[in-house]
């Protein structure tokens, strides 16, 4: 997977202080949680992971970013996104979760691709941790006896005479 | 590599291309099928990897703008509010679909006689029913014989299971007293000519690298390549060339270097989809065909039809199969045939979609509202884990000349042909009949337990399907090809997709395509002596 492979900062997209409000952010999204044992979207693999998955999207990202942390200092006297007290945090989040533009629908998505790609998370949810190829899954075969209302109607289908 | 004159050139190596380059191999005429896309490599696809589902997203991806592959061309489809689907490569869209794998019913062809609306086929069902036996056997089709919504046909293989999903919505469908059934499905249930047995990977859609689910690649494409066919991968044909005697003398294409190419031959056949097909004949402009190829009358690229799709999905409070297992699982046909009482006219088949994987089950929750940012994001998102399950509804497109497929006048591909652009309204018949669905959809779920009921009509990014656009009849003023796919202008070209379709039923088309394709050829067989008469 991506985010097991080695990368320099320099090969990820977006500047340091882009990257704190991004993180900062997708940790707003999905937060990690002690009950269920599940690493948030924040954490630094998954982060990782949706930092080489963003890439194809740096200059939406970008623009993205920067409206949510002008907003943020516009609202909230020069406190950026990434600077904000988590109630304040969590009030904008709700607020931008509510009217998902481009960037953010993007955004939620590369986030649930990884987020639900990582181990740990898979393994959080009962999955093993593996591909659905080699071994496959089994499925119960079922009831067949539940077709048999269907069969006491009959014939469904129309004659064509001609 | 030789451009030496060959006896038969089909473009496109899909559904329709593979089985007619196999029929016709018997023959020993020197066979040459031109595929822009490539070979995949089933080892390769995106289910040996963690990041299947995330792959469906991007080179995966059914949508060609979307994937944007070397071999893809873009397609302008803004004008109308289904999007297209499809893939490039040998084996076409197989290689994506989920193989739900329905035969038309015999009212199919009878549409304009049974209900007074479109145009009955120049053919019927009995026609096509030792085709769509041999296809079958072909292809490799699991199912369960004795369905009640069919004429008798056998079943080549036992159904797939029905799993947890599969027995929830029956319980539903027969608190409804309404028909169901196990679909048919091009997925291998035992191992068959050579493929391994389905092992309910869930990633049908990504393409299948057990080699369970029948994409003509793995199915009709060695048997035909064994027999002297020639397949060339990452040819893109710009035009066909006709001579002063209307004939059809050959094709330009672009091989894998973009060097411009030419293949004489004695016949062309287009098995390119109802977008590519008449994308080419549309591109084919010269001083006899000032309008398109095959298009004297105008109506290459009209009455494009898609199956606009609603689909109805149930949360419930039990474990369901979820991401794992086939999407196919049953099938109802209990509103498809017309009746009188409703407010539209032809009908729809239900298609149960056994479940979905965790990365399409959070999109689902969070694009809806379901799933919330925050803390909450974990328990909500496990109150639909595993506990989704659902149906689309297929519903019959009627043909309607002002949905078209044109030329784009700026957007090319990669080689500079002009791209397709769509022009395609919702009719006020498949609105009605969307409705009906959704509403009907919704009280199967309810009397299976659902708690909740997620809807989408039609499904934007829905266009699998694509006919309609070089129709076959016996009437050359109102057709482009005639009863067995030979055009009317042009006596040695051959349409074998879904383009020919008279009518879209409410059902797949593969099977019929596929079934269509091995007629013609047989026809084509049948009279070679007097083929161009």
């Amino acid at each position: 997977m991506s985010n097991e492979e080695p990368l320099l900062a320099s090969d990820l997209p977006l500047s340091e202080p882009q990257r704190e409000i991004l993180r900062t952010l997708i940790g707003s999204i999905i937060p990690a949680s002690r009950d269920y044992d599940a690493p948030g979207a924040d954490d630094p693999l998954i982060f990782k992971d949706i930092l080489v998955t963003a890439r194809s999207y740096t200059d939406m990202f970008e623009a993205g970013l920067e409206d949510i942390d002008q907003q943020a200092i516009r609202d909230h006297d020069g406190v950026g996104f990434a600077a904000l007290s988590e109630t304040d945090r969590r009030a904008m989040a709700a607020q931008l979760s509510r009217a998902l533009n481009p960037f953010l629908r993007t955004l939620v998505s590369i986030t649930a691709q990884c987020y639900y790609r990582d181990d740990r998370v898979m393994q959080a949810l009962g999955m093993e941790p593996r591909p659905p190829f080699p071994e496959g899954f089994t499925i119960e075969e079922g009831d067949w006896t539940l077709l048999e209302p269907v069969r006491r109607r009959g014939k469904l289908y129309r004659d064509v005479d001609g | 590599m030789s451009n030496d004159p060959v006896d038969i050139l089909i473009i496109g190596a899909g559904a329709s291309g593979a089985a007619l380059a196999w029929t016709l191999a018997e023959t020993r005429m020197r066979i040459v099928c031109l595929e822009q896309g490539d070979w995949l490599n089933p080892a390769e696809y995106p289910s040996v990897g963690k990041d299947w589902e995330s792959r469906q997203y991007s080179d995966f991806s059914i949508s060609p703008n979307r994937r944007k592959r070397v071999t893809d061309y873009p397609v302008n489809d803004q004008d109308s509010p289904i999007s297209v689907a499809n893939f490039n490569g040998v084996g076409g869209s197989t290689i994506l679909y989920a193989g739900h794998y329905p035969r038309f019913h015999p009212s199919d062809f009878r549409v304009k006689t049974l209900d007074g609306v479109a145009d009955d086929w120049p053919l019927d069902y009995t026609d096509l029913e030792p085709y769509y036996a041999e296809n079958d056997k072909m292809m490799g089709v699991s199912g369960l014989a004795g369905d009640p919504a069919y004429p008798p046909k056998p079943a080549v293989m036992p159904p797939l299971p029905l799993g947890k999903s599969g027995q929830v919505l029956g319980k539903g469908f027969n608190a409804m007293g309404w028909h169901w059934w196990p679909s048919d499905s091009a997925i291998a249930s035992t191992t068959y000519d050579g493929r391994d047995k389905c092992a309910n990977l869930g990633a049908c859609t990504v393409g299948c690298a057990q080699g369970a689910k029948a994409s003509s690649d793995i199915t009709y494409w060695p048997h035909a390549i064994r027999a002297g066919v020639e397949v060339r991968t990452r040819c893109r044909v710009r035009e066909i060339s006709v001579n002063e005697n209307d004939m059809a003398s050959g094709v330009t294409y672009y091989d894998v270097d973009g060097n411009e190419q030419f293949q004489a031959a004695e016949v062309v056949v287009l098995a390119c989809n109802g977008v590519g097909t008449p994308r080419i004949l549309l591109n084919s402009v010269s001083n006899r065909f000032p309008n398109g190829l095959a298009n004297r009358n105008g109506l290459v690229g009209k009455n494009l039809m898609f199956h606009p799709y609603a689909s109805i999905q149930g949360i419930f409070d039990q474990p369901l199969d979820g991401y794992m297992g086939p999407g196919n699982c049953i099938w109802s046909q209990q509103f498809y045939e017309t009746d009188r009482s409703r407010d539209f006219v032809r009908g729809f088949t239900y298609e149960i979609t056994r479940g979905r994987g965790p990365i399409a089950t959070a999109l689902t929750g969070m694009f809806s509202g379901r799933i919330p940012w925050g803390e909450e994001h974990h328990q909500r998102y496990r109150e639909l884990f595993n506990r989704i399950t659902g149906m689309v509804a297929i519903c019959e497109d009627l043909p309607e000349p002002h949905n078209t497929v044109s030329l784009d006048p700026e957007l090319k591909d990669s080689d500079g042909i002009p791209a397709p652009k769509i022009t395609y309204k919702l009719s006020d018949n498949s609105r009605r009949m969307l409705d009906y669905a959704v509403d009907r959809g919704a009280e199967i779920l309810e009397a299976a337990g659902a708690t909740d009921v997620m809807t989408e009509a039609p499904i934007a990014v829905g266009g699998w399907h694509l006919m309609g656009t070089t129709r076959m009849g016996v009437d050359p003023e109102h057709s482009v090809v005639n009863e067995w796919g030979r055009s009317h202008d042009v006596r040695n070209l051959f349409v074998v997709d879904g383009s020919i379709f008279v009518t879209s039923a409410g059902v797949n088309p593969t099977r019929t395509i596929q079934a269509l394709s091995l007629y013609i050829g047989d026809t084509i067989k049948k009279r070679l002596t007097t083929l161009f008469d």
